[in-house]
């Protein structure tokens, strides 16, 4: 052992409370980082495994990131061309082709996509109305890129095939119109479709405006009531490897043209905020952290201040600045790193026990285990967060008795 | 014989608000196994020349050769080397560090210089204590033994690396009469027996008379010697 190793260890040794507590300090440090850090990207995989799977990955729209060029434009680019009070052709809105397009997003391995076309639609039974929106889908492959199957209360989606003129409606709607499986209620479009349909299926998903406003039916039916034959107007693509999400959606949307968001793309501000989160958690328990350096730094300096005639004893024998400097930083980091393996272990004791608490969020029904991530990340970044701050905390102490001029010492004592 | 320590116009000037010549202008030359005593009343300098002599204090003029060697232009580093090879020191209080065993106190400066294994060290260290002594103590603390004991325990560690010269710094001030006695026995020994060079600052004429020459300080000049 290096006698420098070995003078740092008879100093903490020698000096057991002050050197327990500001072990304690590091340990509790942390331990509390990673238990905080653990629940905290728990809880925010919990929430992006939510995200990712109660909303497709890919949405296509029938719309166009940028607006169609003119003709005139694009046959002269560089020219100075302004066109105003223009009308763009009526055309019947949704994807075009989409059969074609749909065939070749099924080839790209990993992923299954289902068509449908949405719509506003206002739905009346009895007097009452709501407006919602009415999703016109192929029941089987419907269920390949949604959830909505496993959300059903009774009926399901399958019941759709059986009946042409079926509708499948939300808890909060069937509560609202109070009517039940089997009942019929009569639906509007703004372009003139009327239709009274079946109640064959009804679902909840805990949010109270979906569940209120979003309805279901076979692909043709709401084809005919939006008078749009032959067209869908979003493509929903569900991935086998959602983080691929973007890459994918560019991809297809270079190929067919039309806008193909990703859910990353479109929970931009749900994701950012998570970012803000991460921020003000990381810079919290890194506090505690900071906190307990300073406790290595008045422990250290301590130790200095006592220390400093046998500093000047050890300098007079022929130690070099250096070698005080490193017996000092040595004992910052073995507070450091023996706190850091003591720390992840309580830390992780207290992420078992963090992990054992069950609670019910809102809109799920039944209770679970608090979200604790184990990611090894944030087991290296409490160690290298707890060693890095040990040692800075050592390394002013440390330049100071490295500075310590014997003859200024001895002097003084004789 | 060449010189084992030389010095030539040697001045140490602290630039305080009011400044003071500790040593103004000292040569001198000590040769191989010499035993010097500095002698001087108090403030005449007698430490901060031997500090200066020890390579622990940079001088303001001046030059010393140390076997030899030009220091004049070493750097904090090359000082630190040559006083852990070639130099040995004992101070008037023993400054032990308190934490470390006799034995680990005496092993120190052997096991910063780090040529020889761990167990040759500590057979060198216990051997040293025997010939001093106090190898009875050698697993005891030094709050655990005499005044006397720990200032043996501080030559064992002095000479470990076996030194060149062996600077003392009033070795025997803090010391009652006996153990004085014995301290100076075992330095007079270390020139006439062991061929070591000794420079030792003192009060004590008794002390002083032991030794081969004495060099005699007074406001930081050499009056005799």
């Amino acid at each position: 052992m290096p006698i420098q190793l070995q003078i740092a260890l008879t100093h903490l040794t020698s000096r057991k409370r002050q050197t327990l507590v500001s072990l304690g300090g590091v340990i509790l440090g942390v331990a509390f980082f990673l238990a905080v850090s653990s629940l905290m990207r728990g809880s925010e995989q919990d929430f992006i495994k939510r995200l990712i799977d109660n909303s497709p990955h890919i949405t296509i729209y029938d719309e166009y990131r940028r607006p169609q060029t003119q003709p005139a434009q694009m046959q002269w680019p560089d020219a100075a061309i302004s066109i105003s009070h223009l009308t763009p052709k009526t055309e019947n809105r949704g994807i075009r082709s989409y059969r074609e397009k749909l065939a070749f997003i099924e080839l790209i391995p990993g992923l299954q996509v289902a068509p449908v076309l949405i719509g506003p639609a206002v739905l009346s039974f009895a007097g009452r109305e709501q407006s919602g929106s009415l999703s016109g889908i192929i029941p089987a492959k419907m269920k390949t890129v949604s959830t909505i199957q496993e959300k059903m209360l009774q009926g399901s989606l399958d019941a759709l095939t059986a009946n042409p003129n079926g509708i499948i409606i939300g808890k909060a709607l069937a509560d609202k119109f109070q009517l039940g499986l089997g009942r019929n209620l009569n639906l509007v479009t703004q372009d003139g479709g009327n239709r009274v349909m079946k109640v064959v299926g009804i679902y909840r998903t805990g949010n109270a405006n979906y569940d209120e406003t979003q309805t279901f039916s076979n692909l043709k039916p709401a084809q005919v009531m939006f008078n749009r034959p032959n067209r869908v107007n979003r493509l929903l693509i569900k991935l086998q490897d959602a983080y691929q999400a973007n890459l994918i959606a560019k991809r297809i949307e270079a190929n067919i043209g039309y806008k193909a968001t990703s859910w990353i793309e479109a929970s931009e501000d749900i994701l950012s905020l998570l970012t803000v989160r991460n921020i003000i958690m990381f810079s919290v328990v890194s506090a505690i952290l900071i906190v307990a350096s300073f406790g290595i730094y008045n422990t250290l300096s301590t130790i200095v201040m006592e220390k400093t005639r046998d500093i000047a004893i050890l300098k007079s024998m022929g130690f070099h600045a250096t070698d005080i400097r490193l017996i000092f930083l040595f004992e910052g980091s073995i507070i450091g790193a023996l706190g850091s393996v003591l720390g992840l272990l309580l830390g992780a004791g207290l992420m078992l026990i963090l992990g054992q608490i069950q609670v019910k969020p809102p809109g799920v029904l039944e209770m679970t285990n608090l979200p604790v991530w184990w990611g090894v990340e944030q087991f290296e970044l409490a160690a290298a967060f707890a060693l890095t701050s040990c040692i800075l905390a050592a390394y002013l102490p440390a330049r100071r008795a490295g500075d310590v001029h014997p003859v200024d010492i001895l002097r003084g004592q004789s | 014989m060449s010189p084992v320590l030389q010095v030539e116009q040697l001045s140490k000037r602290l630039e305080d608000e009011i400044p003071v010549t500790l040593v103004d202008n000292i040569s001198l030359e000590i040769a191989a196994g010499e035993f010097v005593c500095i002698m001087g009343p108090s403030g005449s300098g007698k430490s901060s020349l031997l500090y200066l002599l020890g390579l622990l204090d940079i001088p303001s003029a001046g030059r010393i050769w140390l076997d030899g060697e030009d220091t004049s232009h070493f750097g904090e580093d090359q000082l630190a080397k040559r006083r852990l090879e070639k130099l040995g020191f004992v101070f008037q209080f023993h400054f032990l560090l308190a934490e470390f065993t006799v034995v680990d106190n005496v092993a120190l400066p052997m096991q910063r210089l780090g040529r020889h294994p761990q167990p040759a060290i500590r057979q060198r260290a216990l051997s040293l204590l025997e010939q001093l002594g106090v190898a009875d103590h050698a697993h005891k603390y030094p709050h655990q033994i005499s005044g006397g004991q720990r200032q043996r325990v501080a030559i064992a560690r002095a000479l470990i690396n076996d030194p060149l010269v062996i600077l003392a710094d009033e070795p025997t001030g803090n010391l009652d009469t006996a153990s004085g006695e014995r301290v100076q026995q075992i330095l007079a020994d270390l020139t006439h027996e062991m061929g070591k060079t000794v420079v030792a600052v003192t009060h004590d004429p008794a002390f002083a008379h032991r030794a081969d020459r004495q060099i005699m300080l007074v406001d930081g000049r050499i009056q005799s010697g």
